[in-house]
């Protein structure tokens, strides 16, 4: 099985050659597809599922067991994997330090559980911002509920971007910052690089929420300079049931262990346990093998695509639609978040005149045009921002300048019920 | 945009850009519920004025697209000045054309929702459409469900 065919040598990514790489454009239906959902679950090539199946079909046995020969090439694949989602993202002992979890919501309760279990004590001071996805909210706020620490939140402005006045003030005493390197509703890209420098010198631990950047940037946590990263599969061409923690291996070794069972031990007894070493200690039970293995699929696609054309193209195309919906609907639409695009991502929430974004949503359905209407799992932000819901287009490797006139024609469709 | 059309009914668009018993009432005297619908942020106040057994009048606020408000006006048509007993007959009827289950039985369903049925619902049929869009069921029950749970408060004594 030859898993890359897509080395592109120009300077700008071939949509048309990726699209032929993606099946769900040829077979979801007669309309073409607009997909512009991507920030809630990116689409897969058949390089990601063909490296499932093929494994399924030829090595299937459990990891970490078997002493048999398929068992031994299954674990094989299961840890190449690991150390190529680590090289993805510039860790610097990835054998060791890339955790397999279910997704990056997981990967967050794991470290704030394992804080909870010795790292913090009642009334330490965590800081987030206002602009988190409840995945970064809410474990937070249980360890608040169970324990009593301290939550103190960054604001930001009304254009998305973050105030960092009082920054020092909020950072003293904390132990642990944990912030979004990429707004999933305004599309921000944080200075996290800035603040988690600010944070080391306040003796504080930072956490990035990557699920918005690392499918679409090329992400150095040693250049960031931060502490642990979380992300997901299934947003950067993977599977879904596939998440990552990365932590600096000495942090993991201080680090109590989240769930118990199989596999995270050394040695159990009836009255105690002693935890396996990193990064085992916190993958218990059997792990999501075929899907750790096409996360590695996907982070070599993505690799042979080049992560700073993906990049480029992300920030071409979004000029292109702020170019065009301002062209289209002038002051009828309106983009929440930064208006530059190299200060965001291509997540782009909108407002179009007084229509609900349910409305919207409906009406692009009838085009083939998806997007995702609703509180975007971040209701705090959603209050700030003065309404209940948003409607949401996301771009990414597959999309180009049709998907974003597909979506302009939808939207001005929408006059025909709501005037 | 023929499946559009079904659940885009004039009379929905409408009682959308013109809801009918919008506001408030003081509570106390009159009892108030609100609902949630979690997935998309859209909220709901209903507002009861009842004189023993009978609804004598009913408004409601809250934010939500254009189904969602419209179901909430069209209720507020349907039972004011009814009895409780008949306010719930109507969340009856509705809540049935609601229902995933007798749109799939096609034919059956027709016989199910009768002609009867249909002259009770009034304007209200005009939602009849949306069940042909799952998702947006959740859209059309939220006021009738928070009516219905305002209701069975006022029966109980509990409500403010």
């Amino acid at each position: 099985m030859e898993a890359m065919t897509t080395q592109d040598t120009t300077d700008t990514l071939d949509v048309a050659r990726i699209r032929a790489d993606f099946p769900i454009f040829d077979r979801h239906g007669e309309k073409p597809l607009h997909f512009l959902d991507s920030a809630a679950s990116s689409q897969r090539p058949i390089q990601v599922l063909a490296m499932m199946d093929e494994y399924y079909e030829t090595t299937h046995a459990n990891v970490h067991r078997g002493v048999y020969g398929l068992a031994e090439r299954a674990t094989e694949q299961y840890e190449d994997s690991r150390v190529a989602v680590g090289a993805f993202v510039g860790a610097p002992d990835p054998s060791r330090e890339i955790i397999f979890t279910k997704n990056a919501t997981e990967s967050l309760n794991l470290v704030s559980n394992s804080f909870a279990r010795g790292l913090f004590a009642p009334g330490d001071k965590v800081v987030l911002t206002k602009m988190e996805h409840h995945a970064n909210l809410v474990p937070w706020l249980m360890v608040k509920d169970q324990m009593g620490i301290e939550i103190v939140y960054i604001d930001h402005d009304a254009d998305g971007y973050l105030d960092l006045d009082g920054l020092d003030a909020k950072l003293d005493g904390a132990k642990l910052v944990s912030l979004t390197l990429c707004s999933n509703v305004l599309g921000t890209l944080n200075p996290v690089k800035e603040i988690a420098a600010r944070a080391h010198d306040a003796g504080a631990l930072v956490v990035a929420d990557g699920a918005q950047y690392v499918p679409h940037i090329a992400t150095d946590v040693q250049d960031l300079g931060i502490d642990m990263l979380a992300f997901t599969g299934h947003k950067m061409l993977g599977p879904t049931g596939i998440g990552v923690l990365w932590a600096k291996a000495e942090l993991l070794e201080r680090m109590p262990p989240f769930l118990g069972g199989g596999d995270m031990i050394l040695d159990v007894r009836l009255d105690g346990y002693t935890p396996n070493e990193i990064p085992y200690k916190f993958e218990a039970g059997t792990p999501p093998i075929a899907e750790a293995i096409g996360l590695g699929a996907a982070v070599k696609y993505l690799s042979a695509l080049g992560m700073d054309k993906v990049r480029a193209h992300e920030i071409a195309l979004s000029e292109y639609a702020f170019r065009r919906f301002e062209e289209e609907f002038g002051r009828d639409l309106v983009v929440h978040g930064p208006k530059n695009p190299l200060d965001r991502g291509g997540v782009l929430s909108f407002a179009y005149r007084n229509v609900h974004p349910h409305d919207i949503s409906q009406v692009l359905d009838q085009f083939g045009v998806c997007v995702r209407a609703g509180h975007h799992c971040a209701k705090p932000l959603m209050r700030t921002l003065g309404v209940a819901a948003t409607a949401r287009a996301s771009l990414y490797i597959y999309n180009d300048e049709s998907d974003v006139e597909g979506l302009i024609e939808a939207i001005a469709a929408t006059r025909s019920f709501f005037g | 945009m023929q499946g559009l059309e079904d659940l885009y009914r004039e009379i929905i668009l409408d009682h959308y850009k013109n809801p009918r018993n919008s506001g408030q009432l003081d509570s106390p005297p009159a009892h108030r519920a609100e609902g949630y619908n979690p997935l998309c942020g859209d909220e709901v106040a209903v507002y009861v004025a009842n004189d023993g057994d009978r609804i004598v009048d009913i408004k409601m606020s809250g934010q939500g697209c254009s189904i969602s408000r419209s179901s909430a006006s069209l209720m507020t048509v349907a039972v004011k000045g009814k009895s409780v007993a008949e306010a719930r007959e109507a969340i009856r009827t509705f809540k049935n054309m609601m229902s995933i289950h007798e749109a799939a039985l096609g034919a059956e369903a027709e016989d199910q929702v009768g002609p009867a049925d249909l002259r009770t619902l009034g304007e209200l049929a005009a939602l009849q459409g949306v069940v042909k869009f799952p998702v947006r069921i959740k859209c059309a029950t939220l006021a009738w469900n928070t009516l219905s749970q305002l209701l069975d408060e006022i029966e109980a004594g509990e409500s403010n």
